[in-house]
């Protein structure tokens, strides 16, 4: 089943204050994600991926297109019920309590009200602010009021969820959080599609990935299909912090780092490198493929689109 | 879907009641109706009559101040901070939105109203040592400025969904005092000739007739209102208000929150 189906949306403002004209931010996107899945929406800044997420949440009106979400089309209020949505760089009613504001959102999700104290402490226990329960918003940090926006996005049970920028702000451990509360959430059943420009963070996630840039979808596939495309050559690592003479005359590119070193080489020449290891006794830890990791792939496709549309203009 | 209103209606009021200016507002206006006292007592005989216009006057004053204050910044703060994001991304209608906001604000007045009018009751016992069946009149001045209060709210509301804070203020308060001269606009609009005629008669029924809506000087002298004019003024205003707030919810439900 597809869970969202996005139909040529399109977007332009007017810019100007005498002579207007129209600005594109979003070129027709059509765009499938299916359900259960994580998806992961990337690209730079002012790319269109926010403008994207604000249209699918009836905040912005598209100049053109359609879309549909769980079967239903996306302005239906029904669908409004089964959804959950973190802004960017979220920011709320401060005068509240964390628990007096999940407990507002709750009453405007419709969650029963015999259940809803309930689950919102089982909410904040999930994202780690239990403990701050009582302590008025305007006191948080940026990690914390990201945390109640996380909070907010799951607190109905959503059968999707939409999060703009979800590690924004967050620190190591709470990055690390948000990736396992995005996994559970597929382990739920859960569609979840984010966007991020946090490239290691989709890598580690999207079961897929799109590409946007400048308000056009340049790809959509596989992380595994994206980064699939090997170099032609291997990683060696091998243990201690001598270089063999005869790995050098490979000319490969080693690197010692601590009690390792990390030699990349061509795939023909695996097998003599592995030879001169064995001559010199060193002991070999991994040989890897090099693979062409989400970032390269994303960022030789922004050049290529720089490129391209430089060349046109 | 009410209960939707409701819920953004009682949020609204949550974050009036916590706000410190808010109470600073009361505060004055308690300071000012201690202020009535004072006058009262150098005011040979006429105590009463002092206590009542100043307290009333203070009642309306700051009222429409927190009506506008609280009013131009509903809803577009809520842009500017990005807090109607997470409301609107959930089952709520924009419209429902702008009505909740409205009782919200509505409530919030009426319930600093009741406080700011035992101020005003507790000076005049202050004065007079006791209450007499005309004081019941004060009631319908109280009424009378709360209907005030619902429309000066809707247009807040009005101005907040299209334009900034400042612009909205100053488009609330210019109406406020403009529609306090309704009476004296429509004297001008019936001497007038031609084109202008047309323009001030336009004027005259399209500002808010607040001067209909003043009758604490005539209360201070317990004069009784006449019925036909509570009837008016509640029908006025209850029509004046849903115009606004159906102009706020049409210009709200095409605005691209950027």
């Amino acid at each position: 089943m597809v869970a969202i189906q996005i139909l040529g949306l399109e977007k332009s403002y007017s810019v100007g204050f005498w002579y207007k004209r129209q600005k594109r931010a979003l070129c027709p996107l059509h765009l499938e994600v299916e359900d259960g899945e994580i998806f992961g929406f990337l690209g730079p800044n002012g790319a269109g991926k926010t403008t994207t997420l604000k249209i699918l949440m009836g905040l912005v009106f598209p100049s053109a297109g359609s879309a549909r979400i769980l079967g239903k089309e996306w302005t239906d209020p029904a669908v409004k019920a089964q959804i959950g949505f973190l802004p960017e760089q979220p920011y709320f009613y401060d005068y509240l309590t964390a628990h007096e504001l999940l407990e507002y959102y709750g009453q405007l999700s419709g969650v029963p009200a015999k259940n809803r104290t309930h689950r919102v402490e089982q909410v904040l226990q999930q994202v780690g602010l239990r403990d701050v329960r009582g302590l008025q918003l305007r006191k948080f940090s940026k990690g914390m009021l990201q945390r109640v926006g996380i909070g907010q996005a799951i607190l109905h049970d959503p059968k999707l969820v939409f999060f703009d920028e979800p590690m924004s702000g967050l620190d190591p451990m709470g990055r690390r959080e948000v990736r396992d509360l995005m996994e559970q959430l597929k382990r739920e059943g859960k569609t979840v599609f984010f966007s991020t420009h946090i490239l290691s963070d989709a890598e580690a996630l999207c079961d897929r990935v799109a590409i946007i840039h400048k308000g056009e979808l340049l790809r959509v596939g596989a992380v595994d299909d994206l980064t699939s495309s090997v170099q032609g050559k291997v990683e060696l690592l091998w243990q201690g912090t001598q270089v063999p003479a005869s790995i050098k005359a490979l000319g490969a590119e080693c690197h010692v780092a601590g009690d390792k070193v990390r030699a990349i080489v061509n795939e023909t020449q695996q097998d003599a490198a592995i030879d001169a290891l064995r001559r010199e006794r060193l002991r070999l830890v991994s040989i890897i493929p090099v693979r062409t990791s989400l970032e390269a792939y994303f960022v030789e496709k922004l050049r290529h689109a720089e490129t391209t549309a430089g060349t046109t203009a | 879907m009410r209960t939707s209103i409701a819920y953004i209606a009682s949020n609204t009021f949550r974050e009036a009641v916590r706000d410190r200016v808010l109470y600073n507002l009361i505060a004055f206006a308690l300071l000012l109706s201690g202020a009535a006292i004072l006058v009262g007592q150098i005011s040979i005989e006429i105590e009463k009559l002092v206590v009542i216009n100043l307290g009333l006057t203070a009642v309306s004053l700051f009222g429409i101040v927190i009506a506008i204050f609280i009013g131009i910044g509903l809803v577009s703060k809520e842009i500017e901070k990005r807090t109607l994001y997470t409301v609107l991304s959930r089952p709520v209608r924009r419209w429902q939105f702008i009505v909740g906001k409205f009782f919200g604000l509505a409530g919030t007045l009426v319930v600093n109203t009741f406080f700011m009018a035992i101020g005003v009751f507790a000076a005049l016992f202050y004065v007079s040592h006791k209450f007499v069946k005309a004081d019941a009149l004060i009631f319908v001045a109280l009424y009378f400025i709360i209907l005030q209060f619902l429309i000066i709210c809707s247009l807040s509301l009005l101005f907040s969904s299209f334009s900034t804070p400042l612009l909205s203020a100053i488009f609330a308060f210019s109406l406020f005092v403009i529609g306090s001269f309704a009476e004296d606009l429509r004297n001008f609009a019936a001497m007038a000739h031609g084109i202008t005629r047309w323009l001030a008669t336009g004027a005259a029924y399209l500002v808010p007739n607040f001067s209909a809506f003043n009758v604490i000087t005539s209360i201070a002298h317990e004069q009784p209102v006449a019925g036909r004019l509570i009837l008016q003024n509640t029908v006025y205003a209850l029509f004046y208000a849903t115009m606004a707030l159906s102009g706020a919810v049409l210009i709200f439900e095409r605005r691209d929150l950027k």
